[in-house]
Formats: structure tokens, C-alpha cells, sequence
């Protein structure tokens, strides 16, 4: 494209400077500081800060939260792909828009909404569902829904559906033929939806934050736990369990890059 | 047999086939023939149970399986972009049908081994398809299709994503692979020299309807009307009748019958040449001379010719 090539190595510097800036200012330094902010006084204070009750507590309910709600939207997600891709039925664009939802509202919206439907006056209310786990685990699940669908749909789009009928004439039921031949083509996309669904499920903020009451102890995720411990001036405390939630989501992410072999090409 | 009975198969208000009733016999090799949106494809998936008619009857072998899934109508199906199993080794998509019934593993391992042997794939067994050509991905599809001993084979296309030579290679061997294993067989194509040359029964469609069911040669010397005539060679037309450029003679002679043309091009095809000539009435016609003819009249472009058809035919109005 360059005749002169010397041009061509400033665009391709330029543009790595760009990106890498871009990355460092906004993603890396922030943990970077947190991480130096936890560990500013040694490891003792951070560990002290991460098992104090309401801690664990809170650790316990984000896991508790993120196991119910992983697997929820993946099986729905996976099911939700299939009948927007393969089956024609009235309001598929319906659904289709339907699923995006949770990526257009804000989140204390959702919770707001939560609470007044599930609340003491509302419609289906009063069965200890708002400021208890039930009403947590909705909240979760509701803004973590998009990712497998938004993630399965297009690997579904592309591989068409020629494979699945030469499995059908070649004696395959639907089951079996999901089995063999879809799930091979999708699961990819699937473990990739899975870990945006955990990283969106362990930071959720907002909408638990409104459903949950905000008990320590007892309905604080660790995610309203770091904001607890900030109010509270309890700088290492705040910081070490934002650390946590970040081990925990960069685990995820490395197990997921761990299973997918190598060799994925087409 | 495989018959088809008054089958009418409707996408919206688009009727693909209008009442279609066509009958292959045993052990034959049928094509269907026709141009894009003629409906060919469309019978070949209603006959696999890909799918469903909206009215009519599917019958394979006696057996009415118009409403029989596609799983247990035993048939073996080739789709045009080999509808490969990405994600499975050439062997094992071989050895899916025979999975799926759960044969054996010794009688899967001889019977996949056999057919890759007879598709030419035996060293490339643990390829994935994505390393294979398209030729060779064809041939696996083939492979797979039989391994289940499918009552009918039913090619959709199969050579139609293929480059020229590899078509020509793999038609003939399609040819010689059916008579080894006479399994009935229905193949659709868009293209005329594929059809005559590879099957002894061609069925020409249009517009969702059969013009004419017949064999190639039959089909090329005596077709039933103009479409048929236009659409399995190249034809020109003289008022009322078609004539075929090789029934065209010229001579450098006026001579009663004959009429005047302008030599409008030569174009030279190894041992044929084709002329391409203008009447005075503005329309075009193609003769098909042997160069050695050519060169005894020493046409020329702008030349002057008489044209004398030697065979001709005219439709009478039905």
C-alpha cells in the first residue's frame, strides 16, 4: 500500500502506540493500582481484610449467585440461539430484541423493577424474594442473559444448517444430531459466552445492590462488599476484596483459554 | 423405483413444483434437469424428506413415505457444498451413518476402509475436511452418503461448486462408480453435457413442471417442444423452425432454398469452428463447420455466405 515503506513502519508504530496507550491508561493502571494498594502494607493487612466474616460471607453469596445464574443462561442461552436461528416462529425478531435488553438497561432499573414486582406490594410479592438470595439470584441472572445467546447466534447463523440435514439423511435423530454435529460447531462460542456471563455475574453491582437490601453478613455480595468497606474508610479492606473478584474472574478466563485447543481453524 | 405422485411443493406464493409425477426406475440413473428456479432441486429434497409437499405422495420401493422423516427413508444424499462435518476427521465422517446405528466397530472399520479405498480417499483418512480440495471433499460426501447402504442416492448439484476439469473427472467417474454398484441414483444439474453424459434417464423441468422424460440421445434428437429443443443444445431459429448448428450447411452459392448471411466471426474450437453469421434481417445464427470445411470454403469475416439448413424442426402449436 506504501510505496515508500518508511511510512508504513510509522502507521504500524503509530498504531501499536495508539492501542497499547490506550489499554494501559484505561485497563492496566487501575489494577495495577489496586493491586499496589492492597498489598501497600505487605500481605498480612490484605489477608486480615479478605477473612473477616462479612467477607467470606460475601464471597460466599457472589459464588453462591454466579453458580445459580452460569448455568441458567447457559442452557437457556444455548436453547434461546437455537430457536431464534433455526426455527421460524411468530416473534423470533421479538425475542431476538428481547434478549438484548439487559445490555440496553441499566442495571438499577432492573433492580428497581425486580423490586417493585417481587416487593411487599407488588404483583407477585412478599414471599421473601426481594432482599433475600431469590431476588438476588433474579437480578443476576437478568443482566447476565445476553452473552451465550449474543455469543452462539452467529456461529449458528454461519454454519447453516446443510451439516444438520446430511446428519438427518444419514440417520441421526434431532438429539443425536445436536449432539454430534451442533454442539461440536458451537461449544466454542458456548465456553466464550460462559466466561462473559461469570465476569458480568461476579461484578454485578447495580441491580443487586437495589434488591438486596445491603445486609453484611447476609445479602452483600462482594462486589456491594467493596463499596461497603470503601464507605467505611477501610482503604485495604475495599482493595483486597476487589482483588479477590479479580483473581477469580482472570481464573475463569485462563481455565476457559486452557481447554480450547490450540488448532480451532477452519 | 422412487415415484413421485402429483407432488405440489409452495414457498409462500412461489409454487417450486406444480403437481409433479415422475418415476425412476431401479438400479437407473436419472437426472433432473432444468435451470435455476425450475424445481429439480426442490423434488430431490422432497424425495430425501428434506422437505415437506404440500400436497402428493412420495413412494421409495413400494413403500409410501410421504410421511416417513428423513432418518428412516434410507436414503443417501450429496449436497452440492458437501455439507462436510467440519469438525471430524474424513474417516469419521465416513463412519457416521454406521455410528449412529451402532455397527459394530470391526464391520465400520472394514466398511469405511472399503469406500475410501473406493472414492480414492484411503491415505487421507485422518485429513479434516478442511484439507482436503473440493474434488476430494465431494468424493468423501459421496463416500459418507453410501456407507449406509441407502436404498436411492440422491446428488444435489454435486458438481456445481467444482471447477471445470475436476467436474469433467468426477462425472465420469460418478458414471463408472454407478455401474459397479447400480445403486438407483438421482442426480441434479443445471448443465445439459452433465445430464447426457452421465445418466440414461433425463427429466427436463421448468418452471416447477416436466417438459419431457427421456433418454439423453432420444431427448437431443426428438425433443417435445421449444424449451426442451433450446435448453439441451445450442439451437437457432428460422422463422418457424430450430435448427441445430450442426445441421447448418453454407455454401458460397445461392441456390433456391438457401438464405443470405454475413460471416460475423470465426471462432475456432481445436477441430470445430464455429461461425457466427448475420442475416440481412438483422438475426443472428451459428453454423458448426470441421476446420477442414472451413478452410475448403476460405471463409472470411464479412464474407458472404448461403445458408441451408439440413435438418430442422418445427414445433406445431399444442
Amino acid at each position: 500500500m506504501f510505496d515508500d515503506g518508511r511510512l508504513g513502519m510509522t502507521g504500524k508504530y503509530a498504531l501499536r502506540f495508539v492501542s497499547l496507550g490506550y489499554l494501559a491508561v484505561l485497563l492496566v493502571a487501575p489494577v495495577s493500582y489496586v493491586f499496589w494498594k492492597t498489598f501497600e502494607h505487605g500481605f498480612g493487612p490484605a489477608w486480615e481484610a479478605v477473612t473477616t466474616p462479612n467477607a467470606v460471607h460475601a464471597l460466599k453469596v457472589t459464588l453462591i449467585l454466579t453458580a445459580v445464574a452460569v448455568p441458567a443462561n447457559t442452557i437457556f442461552g444455548v436453547l434461546c440461539a437455537l430457536a431464534i436461528v433455526r426455527h421460524r416462529f411468530p416473534g423470533a425478531g421479538i425475542v431476538n430484541a428481547v434478549v438484548d435488553l439487559p445490555l440496553a438497561l441499566s442495571p438499577v432499573v432492573v433492580g428497581l423493577a425486580l423490586l417493585l414486582l417481587y416487593g411487599r406490594e407488588g404483583w407477585l410479592g412478599g414471599h421473601g424474594v426481594v432482599f433475600a438470595l431469590p431476588g438476588m439470584a433474579l437480578a443476576t441472572i437478568f443482566v447476565s442473559l445476553p452473552f451465550v445467546v449474543r455469543e452462539v447466534v452467529p456461529v449458528l447463523r454461519e454454519i447453516g444448517t446443510e451439516q444438520e440435514q446430511a446428519a438427518a439423511t444419514l440417520g441421526a435423530s434431532a438429539v443425536q444430531t445436536f449432539r454430534r454435529v451442533t454442539w461440536p460447531a458451537i461449544r466454542w462460542a458456548v465456553a466464550y459466552g460462559v466466561v462473559l456471563t461469570t465476569a458480568r455475574a461476579l461484578g454485578e453491582f447495580g441491580a443487586v445492590s437495589v434488591v438486596s437490601g445491603r445486609l453484611a453478613g447476609e445479602t452483600e455480595t462482594l462486589t456491594l462488599h467493596v463499596q461497603d468497606r470503601y464507605q467505611s474508610f477501610d482503604e485495604v479492606g475495599a482493595y483486597a476484596s476487589a482483588v479477590v473478584l479479580a483473581l477469580i474472574a482472570v481464573t475463569t478466563l485462563i481455565l476457559m483459554t486452557r481447554l480450547k485447543p490450540k488448532e480451532e481453524t477452519q | 423405483m422412487i415415484e413421485a405422485r402429483g407432488i405440489v411443493k409452495r414457498f409462500g406464493d412461489f409454487t417450486a413444483l406444480d403437481g409433479i409425477s415422475v418415476e425412476v426406475p431401479t438400479g437407473s440413473l436419472t437426472a433432473l434437469l432444468g435451470p435455476s428456479g425450475s424445481g429439480k432441486s426442490t423434488l430431490l429434497r422432497v424425495i430425501a424428506g428434506l422437505e415437506h409437499p404440500d400436497e402428493g405422495q412420495i413412494i421409495l420401493e413400494g413403500e409410501d413415505v410421504t410421511r416417513v422423516a428423513p432418518q428412516s427413508r434410507g436414503v443417501g444424499f450429496v449436497f452440492q457444498h458437501y455439507a462436510a462435518f467440519k469438525h471430524m476427521t474424513v474417516w469419521e465422517n465416513v463412519a457416521f451413518g454406521l455410528r449412529i446405528r451402532r455397527r459394530p466397530r470391526a464391520e465400520v472399520k472394514q466398511r469405511v476402509t472399503e469406500l475410501l479405498d473406493l472414492v480414492q480417499l484411503a491415505r487421507l483418512g485422518d485429513r479434516y475436511p478442511a484439507q482436503l480440495s473440493g474434488g476430494q471433499r465431494q468424493r468423501m460426501g459421496l463416500a459418507r452418503a453410501l456407507a449406509v447402504d441407502p436404498k436411492v442416492l440422491l446428488l444435489d448439484e454435486p458438481f456445481g461448486a467444482l471447477d471445470a476439469r475436476v467436474r469433467k473427472e468426477l462425472r465420469l467417474w460418478l458414471r463408472r462408480l454407478h455401474d459397479e454398484t447400480h445403486t438407483t441414483t438421482v442426480i441434479v444439474t443445471h448443465d445439459q453435457e452433465e445430464a447426457m453424459e452421465v445418466a440414461d434417464r433425463v427429466v427436463v423441468m421448468n418452471a416447477g413442471a416436466i417438459e419431457q422424460t427421456a433418454a439423453p440421445r432420444e431427448l437431443y434428437d426428438h425433443p417435445a417442444n421449444e424449451f426442451v429443443m433450446s435448453f439441451v443444445g445450442p439451437v437457432n431459429r428460422l422463422g418457424d423452425a430450430f435448427i441445430r448448428p450442426h445441421d447448418v450447411e453454407l455454401l458460397l452459392e445461392p441456390n433456391g432454398s438457401t438464405q443470405e448471411a454475413m460471416v460475423e466471426r470465426l471462432v475456432h474450437l481445436g477441430f470445430e469452428v464455429r461461425v457466427e453469421l448475420v442475416r440481412d434481417d438483422g438475426e443472428h445464427l451459428s453454423a458448426q463447420l470441421t476446420r477442414e470445411q472451413v478452410e475448403a470454403l476460405e471463409l472470411q469475416r464479412g464474407q458472404i455466405v448461403y445458408v441451408r439448413p439440413t435438418r430442422q424442426t418445427v414445433f406445431t402449436a399444442s
